[in-house]
């Protein structure tokens, strides 16, 4: 099963962004069945990941990055099926509301407003991948997934978390689309290494020396 | 809290701030009983460093009293510790290969995007050292959150006084590494450019490690003495023609291997013009690396290179050449103090080592000011100079 399949028909009827998002959506699907397949769909000439080619179809859609964490594949995946976890890592998500279906995404968004995306699980391995991807309705069509594979030897566990989205159109969208265009590439590092230092320190990073000038409780009072 | 916190260029004041706090699980907070400036704090002073921001405290080199512990800290309160001045998580992949100044951990994320930049990867984290390597806030103070205080702080034993071990903070180690690295065999002769702190740790290293002839190169009288002292023979590089005398000095074949602890200012050894490429992209200037350069011509073919000095940019006109043809090894790093602290405590313990010598005053904090402007000014007379607080003004020992 791949995402691009699974979303397909609701892509069909849509125009401008439409091949990018296909693209996208067919680097993520193709990530989850095997680099040797996304290799031959990218058409490339090497071994290299789709994500880290120079023109990269659709531009800045397409987040993508691997992280080695010196932990199990198990204890990695139990903390990131806990999907309200997420914000402790990821700084630009304020807290993910679980439902019963789905989850809401409260996202920090310039000006002190939030932007709400509403998304589901469409896949959920146990040690080795989880993928999720926004409803129809959502304010952001996006789409995501965190892959967990064995590193050599004793080196842990290589994370890759690929993530693809389109703003809407609109006022919102601009906002959307600002928002996701501050350097949504670093932006998915930062959250990587954060998890890392988490899972393998058990704390993250700062270099605050008082509580209340950390950059998690910064945030909190913008 | 007092510290001393940079402004600018030549301006670093004592200021009073907000005392840190315990944040992180395994943090520790330290009552500094002593704190160093280091040569390397001349950099930052210098304004030769870039993301130092106005108010940030200064100082890696210190130690003091256990105050307060996080809830996974090993310490306890009213231990003496001696801090590295490399903040090591102690689990990551680096880590765990005794590579702490590697570490993956310690640079919070949002602040590794500079270093990542300007060298491919980025940095672990340094106290007081800039943004670049984390932006933690520095020793020169009454008080220092530590992280990672289960793994990094060595507990030292109360017949030690601070002169004794204060040292395993950086030099000492960053010496003995620095010789290490050298990869220092019997009967070697070994020459070190630059007699501050790093260059005679490295000399009395080198020795200890079984070298027959140590060769120091410097100009100001008072560090060449203090390396003769140590045991090494030294060169006046302002009347002598180094690699003539090198040359002449290891029979004919050139010295076995070359350490150079001056590093990227290179004060007093012959500047290069130097074109700053790197500046206009990072802010960070081309590194004068006189000495190394000199180092590399120096060493006999199939030899060795250790760079203990501080280098935080890029170099024109390296004789790369050299390198590839005479079949050279070339080491550098960071130091990765953790690896050695408990040694070097045990060879201070035993007698084998002292690092007393080098102490050439003692002030109160509040006189950090006037302790970075003589460090610098007067590199010949000020060898190193500890900071005190609590120590009354207008005491000097
Ligand atoms: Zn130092
Ligand atoms: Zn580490």
């Amino acid at each position: 099963m791949t995402i691009n399949t699974q979303s397909s028909d609701r892509k069909s009827g849509r125009t401008g962004a439409t091949a990018a998002i296909a693209s996208a959506a067919l680097a993520v699907g193709g990530i989850a069945i095997g680099a040797a397949i996304a290799r031959r769909r990218a058409a490339s000439t090497d071994d290299a990941p789709e994500r880290s080619r120079k023109n990269l179809p659709g531009g800045n859609a397409l987040v993508g990055r691997t992280v080695t964490i010196g932990r199990s594949r198990e204890k990695l995946h139990g903390f990131w099926e806990k999907i309200e976890n997420l914000p402790e890592v990821m700084e630009n998500v304020e807290r993910i509301e679980r439902n019963a279906e789905t989850d809401i995404w409260h996202i920090r968004a310039p000006g002190g407003t939030t932007v709400q995306v509403e998304t589901r699980i469409t896949e959920n391995v146990p040690g080795e991948r989880i993928a999720w991807e926004s409803v129809e309705g959502s304010s952001i069509d996006t789409r995501g997934e965190v892959t967990f594979r064995d590193a050599p030897g004793d080196r842990g566990t290589r994370v890759t978390l690929v993530m693809s989205y389109d703003p809407p159109a609109g006022a919102l969208g601009r906002t959307v689309a600002k928002l996701f265009r501050r350097e949504p590439e670093v932006q998915a590092r930062h959250d990587l290494k954060r998890f890392k230092m988490l899972m393998e320190t058990g704390e993250i990073a700062t270099s605050a020396h008082r509580r209340d000038r950390t950059r998690a409780a910064q945030q909190e009072t913008e | 809290m007092k510290a001393l916190t940079w402004h600018g260029t030549h301006d670093v004041r004592v200021d009073t701030v907000d005392d840190p706090e315990i944040i992180n699980p395994r943090d520790a907070i330290i009552k500094v009983t002593s704190t160093a400036i280091c040569g390397s704090d001349l950099h930052l002073y210098d304004g030769v460093i870039p993301a130092v921001r106005p108010g940030d405290i200064l100082g890696h080199e210190f130690m003091g009293e256990v105050m307060e512990t996080g809830k996974d800290s090993t310490l306890t309160k009213g231990q003496r510790v001696v801090v590295p001045f490399t903040i090591s998580c102690g689990g990551c992949f680096h880590c765990k290969m005794q590579q702490y100044s590697c570490c993956d951990n310690s640079n919070p994320a949002e602040k590794q995007d500079m270093s990542a930049t300007l060298y491919g990867h980025p940095m672990s984290a340094l106290f007081g050292y800039s943004h670049l390597t984390g932006g933690y806030s520095g020793g020169q103070a009454e008080y220092v959150r530590v992280p990672f205080s289960d793994v990094g702080p060595i507990v030292v034993p109360d017949h030690l006084d601070d002169d004794r071990v204060l040292f395993l903070s950086d030099i000492l180690p960053t010496g003995w590494m620095g010789a290490e690295n050298a990869d220092i065999q019997p009967d070697d002769t070994v020459a070190v450019w630059g007699c501050g702190p790093v260059g005679l740790f490295a000399i009395q290293s080198a020795l200890v490690m079984g070298a027959s002839k140590v060769i120091a190169i410097d100009h100001y009288p008072n560090r060449l003495a203090l390396a003769r002292q140590l045991g090494a023979e030294v060169i006046d590089f302002r009347g002598t023609d180094v690699r003539e005398a090198l040359m002449e000095m290891s029979g004919g074949i050139g010295v076995d291997a070359v350490i150079d602890a001056v590093g990227m200012e290179a004060h007093g050894f012959a500047p290069d013009n130097v074109i700053d490429i790197a500046k206009q992209k990072i802010g960070m200037g081309a590194d004068r690396a006189a000495a190394l350069k000199q180092a590399i011509l120096a060493v006999r073919p199939g030899g060795r290179v250790s760079i203990p000095g501080v280098y935080g940019g890029m170099t024109d006109k390296f004789p790369l050449g050299a390198m590839m043809e005479k079949a050279l090894q070339v080491r550098g790093g960071q130091t990765h103090v953790q690896r050695y602290t408990k040694d070097l405590l045990e060879k201070i313990e035993d007698g084998t080592l002292d690092t007393t010598f080098l102490i050439s005053h003692r002030l109160p904090l509040e006189d950090a000011a006037r302790g970075y402007k003589c460090f610098r000014e007067e590199q010949d007379s000020w060898t190193k100079v500890v900071l005190k607080p609590g120590m009354e003004l207008g005491q000097t020992k």
